[in-house]
């Protein structure tokens, strides 16, 4: 019975016998061996190749993010300095060896909109929700492979037009990442309002496009093609929050459809949908009775979903590698389903939170405040889980666990503070300041970073075959974990003395030039902490060709995608799908041979460890 | 080998290693419906949102301005200052000019679409019966009257946008006739942008439901879908048909009943 066991272990597919002569053996493996490359490789219809397409294509996306934020880190650390060096490459948003005010703008709206969307939505969900649903509930493919594809290619048509906005000569959208009217309906604005902000708008209704597509085929999969005795309670928490996610994007994205769609009226074809008396240049418009805030709503409906379809699949992610590398069962399951059920319905009753200070009605702000504070709740809930998980555990220091309690620490710092701006009358003084952003750089940036790290080093062996070197890992962890402490906690300081975000110099304020120190420690830990991020991008290519050879289960994990063979085919398993008979945190069970037990191994095979109800299961 | 049954693997032969079976316990279809159609479904609720936040909009700036009030003794007439009275704008009728036949024509369109809808039920079962030939019928029937209500949107269009013989005098003492996206005779131009936009967005969506019912029309004719064993695809394309009739109703109500 033991020497069975571990041949389910070790073989993966021990329920199926070589050569059984399967519908869907035959129907998923044997026509796809000679297929083109350029079908096998981009315009493929593999869920594992979607997902590395995603995952590359984020890293393109993150490089780029993290460099506009250099470039402005520069610019606040050092408002003094030449920057005619960088002529060469940026031509005229370079002014008299300054950056340009307009081009400062574009870089933080360019960084925002980067981060916000292409890497940590699309590179976060795009990737792990397309690799890891198929795998973990035990199915072939997506519902839909060929609307999958269509969903990268979406997103790769909307990143060229974003990408290509950054190139024209009024420069890219400028008026932040939420694009608020009437700085972004007007193009007589700033140069910023012009063609790159239609150009951001075309954009981001593409992507829109993309997420409908790539999420009801999340959805559709997880309801639908489970495999057998895959319950909804024997999900890995990592597909509860993908699914989750799904949903939160399924219903909040539309939204932000329609306001982009009102906005482009109003910019292209004269409506007043979020426009009303407004003096420009002396100029009188004639648009009358629309509302600026009204856009903010409908931004916002979207946007306050949007950090949970961000944060979501990090926290999911690491409850998976928390209890797979403390060897423990993940702590609450349920209790860890239900907060992200609170957290999802929650985000949709939040949004006005974001809008204390608007002009909203106060009373509204209260009510909005009171839903805002519940959210701590769940969220308590989940990090008192993770910390219980890993409390008393056998915890195993591979990189991929050093992310996940990094992303935990991260959490905690960042939520703290968002008890203190969930509060309408703190909100008065600490809105628009550094102090949000600090906030949410932790609670939602660099915490869905952490997991996005944790993911690609915990699942990179299943992706690529080969495991990413250790060493490396740390080093890359460390530089990371510190630089990120280092930039946004003093920048907490500054925000409470009041530094507005968004401004392109502070020197004009005498009461400011205190903080310029400060500033510049910022700077230095920042762009330290993305040079920190090469030695993962050295990482990841060397070790897709030069890694050394991955096991088919390194981690001794317990979930299906540990099951398939090493280089795992279109179609997943070469034989039959394993069906399953467990939960997915069965590590160091009692009595156990292993200290953990695959999902697919049926009750009757381990009755040394079987709880008494257990060895009645069927 | 090919005697092995494909339910139960070969190591699980022992009637306790078989996993559990229930409704939710994977390996079938929980809200027994295919994929395709859970993604009709999904897709239909995402767009949902999409109008919801399009009405909220016309609830919000209608609310910015005044209704016309009745009680006060006054004659309506145009006017920039509240919002119009829909009875008053919307009255005409082919055919009819210069005759006032308040919401007539739209409830004419209305009842067009919502008959379009009964024909395309009647498709759908068809389509469970294999009955090619009736499925062709009630797919005619159907784009015929999406087509033709898509004909009378254009009408309504033409009508709104050309205005009035009277035409409306503005404050600075032009005379307005009809409506466009920057001026409006029939009050707060936002009035007009909305009409536009939201009846040309469903309009949008009735037009590509049309396009799709004469896709699924020559799929059928080809035996396409005979081929394939069902006719889901029509199903499929009946469920956005109806979503759209139904926002349709809500369209209708928001901007020609309050």
């Amino acid at each position: 019975m033991a020497a069975n066991l571990s041949t389910q272990v070790q073989g993966g597919v021990g329920v199926t016998e070589p050569g059984i002569s399967h519908e869907e053996h035959l129907h998923h493996d044997d026509h796809h061996h000679d297929q083109h490359w350029l079908f096998k490789y981009v315009f493929s219809t593999d869920h594992k190749v979607i997902a590395k397409q995603f995952l590359i294509t984020g890293i393109f996306w993150a490089i780029l993010g993290g460099t506009l934020s250099s470039l402005f880190r520069l610019q606040l650390g050092w408002p003094e300095a030449t920057m005619e060096w960088l002529t060469p490459v940026f031509g005229k948003w370079i002014e008299a060896g300054k950056l340009s005010p307009d081009f400062y703008l574009a870089l933080v709206t360019m960084h925002g909109t980067i981060m916000v969307f292409f890497v940590l939505t699309a590179g976060l969900s795009g990737t792990f929700s397309n690799f890891l649903i198929p795998l973990q509930v035990g199915a072939r493919d997506m519902a839909s492979g060929f609307m999958n594809m269509l969903s990268y290619w979406f997103f790769f048509v909307s990143g060229i037009i974003m990408f290509s906005s950054m190139f024209i000569e009024t420069g890219p959208a400028s008026a932040g990442w939420t694009i608020y009217p009437p700085l972004s309906a007007l193009p007589q604005a700033i140069p910023g309002s012009g063609m790159g902000m239609t150009m951001w708008l075309v954009s981001m209704a593409l992507f829109i496009v993309s997420q409908l597509l790539g999420g009801v085929n999340y959805i559709t999969t997880v309801i639908n093609l489970r495999t057998r005795g895959m319950s909804m309670s024997k999900l890995p928490l990592t597909i509860w929050s993908f699914f989750l996610t799904a949903v939160l994007g399924l219903l909040s994205f539309p939204v932000l459809f329609s306001a982009a769609l009102l906005l482009i009226f109003d910019r292209s074809f004269g409506t007043s949908f979020f426009l009303s008396d407004i003096y420009i240049a002396g100029q009188a418009l004639n648009h009358t009775g629309g509302s600026p805030v009204l856009f903010q709503h409908l931004f916002w409906f979207l946007g306050h979903p949007e950090v949970y379809i961000v944060i979501m699949p990090a926290m999911g992610m690491v409850s998976e590698i928390l209890a797979t590398n403390a060897r423990k069962p993940i702590f609450g399951y349920r209790a860890m389903i239900g907060s992200l059920l609170g957290i999802s319905l929650l985000s949709f009753v939040v949004w006005a939170h974001h809008m204390f200070v608007t002009g909203m009605n106060p009373f509204l702000g209260s009510v909005f405040m009171f839903l805002t504070l519940i959210i701590a709740v769940p969220s308590a809930v989940k990090t008192f889980n993770w910390l219980a998980t890993l409390w008393r555990g056998n915890i195993r220091f591979t990189t991929a666990m050093l992310f996940s309690i990094g992303f935990v620490s991260l959490f905690i710092s960042g939520g703290l503070t968002g008890i203190i701006l969930g509060n309408a009358a703190l909100d008065i003084q600490m809105h628009n300041t550094y102090f949000v952003v600090a906030h949410f750089h932790l609670v939602m940036g660099s915490s869905a970073f952490f997991g996005l790290f944790a993911g690609v080093y915990h699942w990179f062996p299943k992706m690529f075959g080969r495991m990413m070197d250790e060493k490396l890992g740390y080093i890359h962890f460390w530089l990371t974990f510190i630089g990120v402490y280092l930039v946004f906690m003093p920048m907490h300081y500054v925000g409470i003395a009041g530094f507005p975000r968004r401004y392109y110099a502070w020197t004009g304020f005498d009461s400011f030039s205190q903080f310029a120190d400060l500033n510049k420690f910022i700077s230095i830990a920042a762009i330290l902490a993305f040079f920190a991020q090469f030695v993962f991008i050295f990482n990841f290519f060397y070790s897709i060709f030069r890694g050394r050879r991955a096991t088919e289960n390194p981690w001794r994990s317990t979930t299906l995608e540990w099951t398939t063979p090493l280089h795992p085919g279109h179609g997943n398993w070469p034989g039959e799908i394993p069906a399953v008979y467990r939960w997915p945190y069965d590590y160091s069970k009692p009595g156990a041979e292993e200290d953990f037990i695959p999902q697919n191994v049926p009750f009757s095979k381990t009755q040394s460890s079987n709880l008494p109800y257990e060895s009645e299961m069927e | 080998m090919s005697t092995i049954s494909t339910t139960q693997p070969l190591s699980s032969a022992d009637a306790a290693d078989r996993p559990r079976s229930g409704n939710w316990d994977g390996g079938n279809e929980p809200f027994k419906a295919s994929y395709g159609k859970l993604m009709m479904w999904f897709f239909l609720l995402s767009d949902a949102f999409t109008f919801a936040a399009f009405l909220t909009t016309y609830g919000l700036i209608r609310h910015r301005y005044p209704a016309f009030d009745a009680a006060a003794g006054k004659v309506f007439e145009f006017s920039t200052a509240y919002w119009p009275v829909p009875d008053k704008v919307f009255d005409g009728f082919p055919g009819l000019h210069g005759q006032s036949v308040p919401l007539g024509f739209v409830a004419l369109m209305t009842m067009i679409l919502i008959f379009s809808s009964v024909t395309m039920v009647l498709a759908v079962e068809a389509g469970h019966r294999m009955d090619k030939k009736d499925v062709q019928k009630w797919l005619l029937w159907t784009i015929l009257f999406g087509a033709t209500f898509l004909g009378s949107q254009a009408w309504e269009w033409s009508h709104f946008i050309h205005g009035t013989d009277e035409g409306t005098k503005m404050l600075d003492g032009t005379t307005v006739y009809g409506a466009n996206l920057a001026v409006n005779q029939y009050g707060p131009v936002l009035f007009a942008d909305l009409f536009f936009f939201i009846t040309g967005f469903h309009g949008t969506h009735v037009f590509s439901g049309v396009c799709l019912l004469v896709w699924s029309f020559i799929a059928t004719t080809n035996g396409t879908f005979e081929k394939r064993g069902h006719y889901e695809m029509v199903e499929k394309i009946g469920l956005y048909w109806h979503f759209v009739d139904l926002v349709w109703v809500f369209v209708f109500t928001f901007f020609y009943l309050v």
